[in-house]
Parts: structure tokens; sequence; C-alpha cells
């Protein structure tokens, strides 16, 4: 009874620190007229619009949707509005593919973005909560205590983070639409400012301005991008508490229970030599060994050794991040749907300098919150 | 097409201000009385879906608290909304049409008296680049469709009035609505405006609240129920942002939603998400509601109006008519953004 969704038109901004010769209506649209062209389609022939993004706090503005509706031409079309943390570009894309999925619309436009340059997403992530002690300025001084645990439990060699930095931001080089775009050595990842503890400058994501949108259809629609479609064979989310007592935050139940459900739908056993490239969301370049552990391409405590293998590196057996990642482009709304868009591009054969010879399964990942949304989706150029 | 329907309806009191309770614990009890009512544990979930928004609680992620309240352990199928709950329980819909899921329980929470002025935060979801500057309040904005009204549809304000009156008589019968009573239209016209031509009267209560519904397919919903709340029809539009580009008196997504959802012929009762008086006028005359139609029973959001809730609660009402056979075909009708900006309509039926 469900409709086979694909993936026909994929469209993002160039990221930067400050796009501010563009309006959020501006941004939204740069994003999702690329998209249009790329699915060869006009504004007239889309069914409904499905748009994402992080807290309304980024940019000081209540429900934007209400507003974009008029940029992203929504009049007289439904216009629904996710919000699901870190992990919600990439719940938009799954909301956006369940309306073709149940059969309720044939043509959807998503859209996620987020213009930090207006505001400053560290304080906005920093709330002061009633009788709740003020414990972070940020995602990184959260994030830093998990990944010191993650380096004791693991025994991983203290500069695997430097190699993820070095990786991705060198991979970002690849593809023009990366916020940063610098050539760095070793030395200058190891040697640059340490933040929050084992956190340097280097081996973390920037603020960006920039959106990402994707035109998702029915078969019947299927053939119309100005590449082969990108077909979704499988699509999971899970959430877990903020914080209990027995729960594991250096490798959530949720990330493992969710990538469990998306390997069954596709019919995966073996992630690290079944799927050919992988876009992971790692805002910390120590979320890739902590997340190869937790998809499975590796056995707890041995995620690091593919990285120092240059497993995960864009001419290894298991890329990960070829285009740059989160550690090149930060727009947090956008950086989930950057991911899944990432790996349907990948499978469309769309990604120029970044592109994977015959990559035919790609893996979109996206997570969010205090290590505890999660959500994954596995492309295929194949038909389900 | 897998059939869907409501199968259960919990909601709190709705109070101005809830002094003692924060969110969450506003929500928990909902939760767990929603669940209660069909005698499902959480482990016969198959997926949660949620509504609200940041803005009211005055912090960002403020939905994590709603879910955290939930207890979402072992981890859960789950997604979240920055809408009313109305457009969560749409979302949860659209995921049960995909068969692979039987149950969903829809949550919604609001308290709206964190906000020292709840209608100047409003303001923020106006276009952040050329109306907000402005400052346009959520009442003033109000006022000028209600103006738009008066001046070119033939309605008058005695009827906005009128319409004020029905809704809190009829909240009398509701133990959880906030403003109820018997009220005149004489007294009403006498009172003081808000902001012309709104009286007090013609606008809601600033309201504290949280509502929850499960959906049910097929037999599931037939074993749980004696009378499940079937979803004959549900859709939403929205039209543009910019007040000067649409007509304010009419609403012509609310049609569209109306036409798509196969809202026509007879109805016992529709709850519409109306929170001005005159926004009731629009949506009948949207909606050409015959004569026969008890017109929110529950009181509406003229009796109660938590805002991200309210819709919600209406298709938590029109169907619990439904579950507890006083009706036997229900409308539903939710709204978000200023002047009825997008509009929700869903049909349900008892066969």
């Amino acid at each position: 009874m469900a409709e086979r969704v694909a993936i026909v038109g994929c469209g993002q901004t160039k990221h930067d620190t400050k796009r501010d010769e563009l309006s959020m209506h501006g941004l939204v649209r740069e994003a999702a007229t690329r998209a249009l062209d790329d699915a060869n389609m006009g504004w007239a022939d889309i069914d409904a619009v499905v748009i994402g993004k992080a807290p309304d706090t980024f940019e000081g503005v209540m429900m934007p949707e209400l507003f974009l509706a008029d940029s992203l031409a929504a009049a007289g079309k439904p216009l629904i509005r996710v919000h699901t943390a870190g992990s919600v570009g990439g719940s938009t894309a799954m909301v956006a593919a369940n309306l073709v999925k149940a059969g309720v619309h044939e043509r959807v436009l998503t859209v996620a973005f987020e213009k930090q340059s207006e505001s400053n997403a560290m304080w906005a992530l920093a709330p002061v909560i009633p009788f709740a002690p003020p414990l972070v300025a940020g995602a990184g001084g959260y994030f830093a205590p998990y990944i010191r645990a993650y380096i004791q439990r693991s025994g991983a060699p203290d500069d695997i983070g430097i190699r993820v930095a070095l990786k991705d931001t060198n991979n970002g080089l690849l593809n023009p639409y990366a916020h940063k775009q610098m050539k760095v050595t070793y030395e200058e990842v190891r040697d640059s400012i340490m933040l929050w503890d084992p956190v340097r400058f280097l081996e973390t994501c920037p603020s960006s301005d920039g959106a990402a949108a994707m035109v998702m259809t029915s078969e019947a629609h299927a053939s119309s991008g100005s590449a082969p479609p990108a077909w979704i064979h499988a699509m999971a989310w899970r959430s877990e508490p903020t914080m209990l007592a027995h729960q594991d935050k250096v490798n959530p139940r949720a990330g493992r229970d969710c990538a469990a459900d998306v390997y069954a739908q596709a019919g995966i056993s073996d992630p690290r030599r079944e799927i050919d490239v992988a876009e992971v969301y790692v805002p910390f370049s120590w979320f890739e060994p902590k997340w190869i552990e937790n998809l499975g391409f590796a056995p707890e405590g041995e995620g690091w050794k593919l990285t120092e293998d240059g497993a995960t590196a864009i001419d290894g057996d298991i890329p990960w991040n070829p285009s740059g990642g989160v550690i090149c482009s930060n727009p947090i709304g956008a950086s989930g749907m950057l991911r899944f868009m990432e790996a349907a591009m990948q499978v469309r054969g769309q990604c120029g300098e970044h592109q994977i010879d015959g990559a035919g399964t790609a893996l979109g990942h996206a997570y969010g919150g205090g290590s505890q949304f999660f959500a994954m989706w596995i492309v295929r150029n194949e038909k389900p | 097409m897998v059939d869907v329907a409501v199968v259960s309806f919990a909601q709190a009191p709705n109070v101005r201000r809830d002094y003692d309770r924060n969110e969450v614990e506003i929500l928990s009890p909902v939760l767990i009385d929603v669940r209660n009512k069909v005698g499902l544990e959480k482990s016969d979930i198959d997926f949660v879906c949620s509504g609200s928004s940041d803005y009211l609680a005055g912090m960002p992620f403020s939905f994590v608290g709603g879910l955290d309240g939930y207890g979402a352990w072992p981890p859960i199928s789950e997604s979240h909304v920055e809408m009313d709950g109305a457009w969560a329980l749409y979302e949860a819909w659209v995921k049960l049409l995909t068969g692979e899921i039987e149950t969903a329980l829809v949550y919604a929470f609001g308290k709206s008296s964190l906000a020292d002025d709840i209608t100047a935060v409003l303001t923020l979801q106006q276009d952040p680049y050329l109306v907000a500057p402005l400052w346009p309040d959520a009442v003033s904005l109000a006022a000028l469709q209600a103006r738009a009204v008066l001046d070119s549809t033939g309605h008058t304000a005695e009827e906005m009035a009128a319409v004020a009156v029905r809704d809190r008589a009829n909240a009398k019968g509701n133990p959880n609505a906030q403003v109820s009573g018997d009220f005149s239209v004489e007294a009403i016209m006498a009172e003081p405006y808000v902001v012309s031509p709104l009286h007090k009267s013609d606008c809601p209560p600033i309201s504290d609240g949280a509502c929850a519904v499960i959906l049910a397919a097929g037999d599931r919903a037939r074993d749980l129920v004696e009378h499940p709340a079937w979803i004959r029809g549900i859709d939403h539009r929205v039209e543009p942002h910019q007040l000067g580009v649409r007509d304010l008196t009419v609403s012509e997504s609310t049609r569209i939603a109306a036409e798509k959802a196969s809202a026509s012929g007879a109805f016992d009762v529709a709850e519409l998400h109306a929170p001005f008086t005159h926004q009731s006028l629009i949506l009948e005359d949207a909606l050409d509601l015959g004569p026969d139609v008890t017109i929110n029973p529950s009181g509406g959001a003229l009796a109660a109006n938590p805002i991200m809730v309210a819709g919600l609660t209406r298709i938590g009402e029109a169907a619990q008519r439904i579950l507890d056979a006083s009706a036997g075909r229900a409308l539903a009708h939710a709204t978000s953004g200023a002047c009825l900006q997008q509009n929700m309509v869903c049909v349900l039926e008892g066969s």
C-alpha cells in the first residue's frame, strides 16, 4: 500500500558565516529554486511544502514558516513546520517523504534552514531554566565530557579528533557550497586553540547561514529530474530522554535502535561493506569514531581505528562525509537535511569533485539534543 | 486506504494561570489519562507526535521537556511540529496511512501565562523585515480583520457578540472550560473596546493547557472502543502571510481544506477554532454550515484558548462526541497564525 518515494531535486545555498545580502526569504528561495530547477519543476508543480529548522530563538522569530509561506509559494497548499532539535533536517525530510509514501501527495518540496547570523547560537542554546543549574554554554561545553568519556573508554589515541578534522576540512575544498574553504595541515589543527577540552577550534563546526531543499515525488514523476532519482529504501527516527541515570550518553541506545531499524528495512547486515558512502552528523570531530560504533560500522571501542586507517577518507573503503560534513558547514536546522541530501546526491551521481565512484547505497544521518534525537535514511540508485 | 480513527481524548483543565505547575506537570497527567481511557501501555504506542512553541516557554527546545514527561525509554519513534497539536495529529495520520504503524499518541501543551504579554509575543510571528518592526499585537491584527468584516460582509457587531453568547453558554457544560456563563449581546455591546471593534468578550481568554489524542488504524481501533471516531477527511491549507495580499473577510484556505476533506453534507456538531468572534462568522461562511449544526458544544476557543493546544482540542472535542455516541458526524477545525492564516478541516464519522 505504501508508495515508493524518489528524490528528484536537490538544492542548497552557499553556506557562509553571514549571508547578509539575503533575508530569510532569500535564503530559503536560493535553495528551493535550485531544487526545483534540478527537478525540472516550477512552483506550481508542488503539492505541499514541509519546512524544518531548529529553535526559533536562533533568529528571534516565532514560527517563521508563517511568513516563509509567501517566499515558498505555499499559498493554497498544505504547509508543515517540523522541529526536532539538531536532527530536524533529517526529520523534516522524513515528514515530507511520508506524505508521498502515504499517497497523500505526489510532489513535495521540503526545505530546512538556519540563518544563525541573526543571533548567537551558543547563547540561544544556553537557556536559564528555573530551578535547574545553568550547566552549559552551547553545544561544545555540553558534549566535551562525553567525548572525554569516549576517549577513556575506547583507549583511542588522542589525535583521532585531529585526523577527522583534517579529513573533513580538506574534503570541504571539494564542495563549492561548503562554508569552510580552507586547506589545513595536521599541525594547524593540533595547534588551534582548545575551546572545550578536548575539542579544538578546528575540530568544531562553524556557525553558518544556509539552507537545503529537496523535491520528492511518487514513482510517476521519478524520472523528471536532471539526474536519475535517488530512491528511499529505509527511514527511521528514535528519541530518548535528556537525562536518565542508566542511559549511555557515549553510545546512545536511540542511535543504535534507529540504525538497526533502517538496516532491517534496507536489508543491510554489514553496514561497512554494504553501504558505499555515509553522510553523518559530526559537529565535533570526535563524533566520527563515536558514531562509527553507534552505527555499527565497527565494534564498540574500535571505531577510531577506521579513522586512523583512513577507511573513512574520501578514497577509503567507507567514505564518511566527503562533502566536508558539519565540520565544514553548520546551518543547524539544515545540517541534518544536508546529510540526507548529500547521501541522495551521491547515489544520483551529482557530487562533482566529492563524488564517490559507483555509489549505489548511501546513509544519511542526523542527531540532535543531548545525543538523544536520531533520524536516518538509506537511499539507493535502484528502486526498492 | 487505511482507516484511521480517534480512539481517546484527554485534556487538562484550562486555567488563566497555573501557578503551581510547569508545562510538563500540566501535561503529564493528560498523557497518562489518554492511555488509561483505552487501556494502552506506552509499549502499545507505535509513534508519538507533539505540537508546541518555544516562544511560549521563552527557551529553546521546550518540546524536549514534554518528551521527558512522556518518558521516552526505551527509545521511541517520535516527531514534533512547531505548530498547534492539530498538525501533529495530521503528521501522525499520514504515518498511519503508510501502514507502518497501528497506533499513535499525539499531544500538545502551551502555557501562555508565562509571557508578560502574550499578544506581544505573537507579534514575533510576523514578517521580521516588513511587519514585526511595526509591532502589531495579536488583538490589533484581529481587530483589523474584524473591521474589514463589518465594513464589507454585512455581518454586524451584534452577530459577533452573539457568537460569544453562544460559545460561553455552551461552555457551561464543559468542566474544562475557563470562561463560561450567561452573557448577553446587549451587555457585550456595552463593554469598552479592547481594540475597536473588538470588545473584551469578542476576544479569547489567555489560557494554560494541554491535551492528548490517541489514533488507531482499522481493527485496532475497533478493538479499543465501541464507537471509533473515524477520520473520513482531513486537509489543511495556508494563505499568504502579507495581510495586504489576501482578503481578510473570507477564509479561502478553510474553503479549500473543507473541499479536500469532503466536508459537505450534514454534521451534528462542528468545533471551530475561532479565537475571535468575527472569525467564527468567517469560518461558518467558508464551511457553509447549515442551521442544524451545533457549533462549539465545548465552548470553543472563546471558552479556553491554550495556544498550540486549542486546535487539537477541537478535534478531540469533536471526536469525543462520536466516541460517546452523542453525535454521528462531526467537523473539527484548527487554525494557526494571525487572522486565520492557516486552517485545517477534519471530518469525523461514527461509522
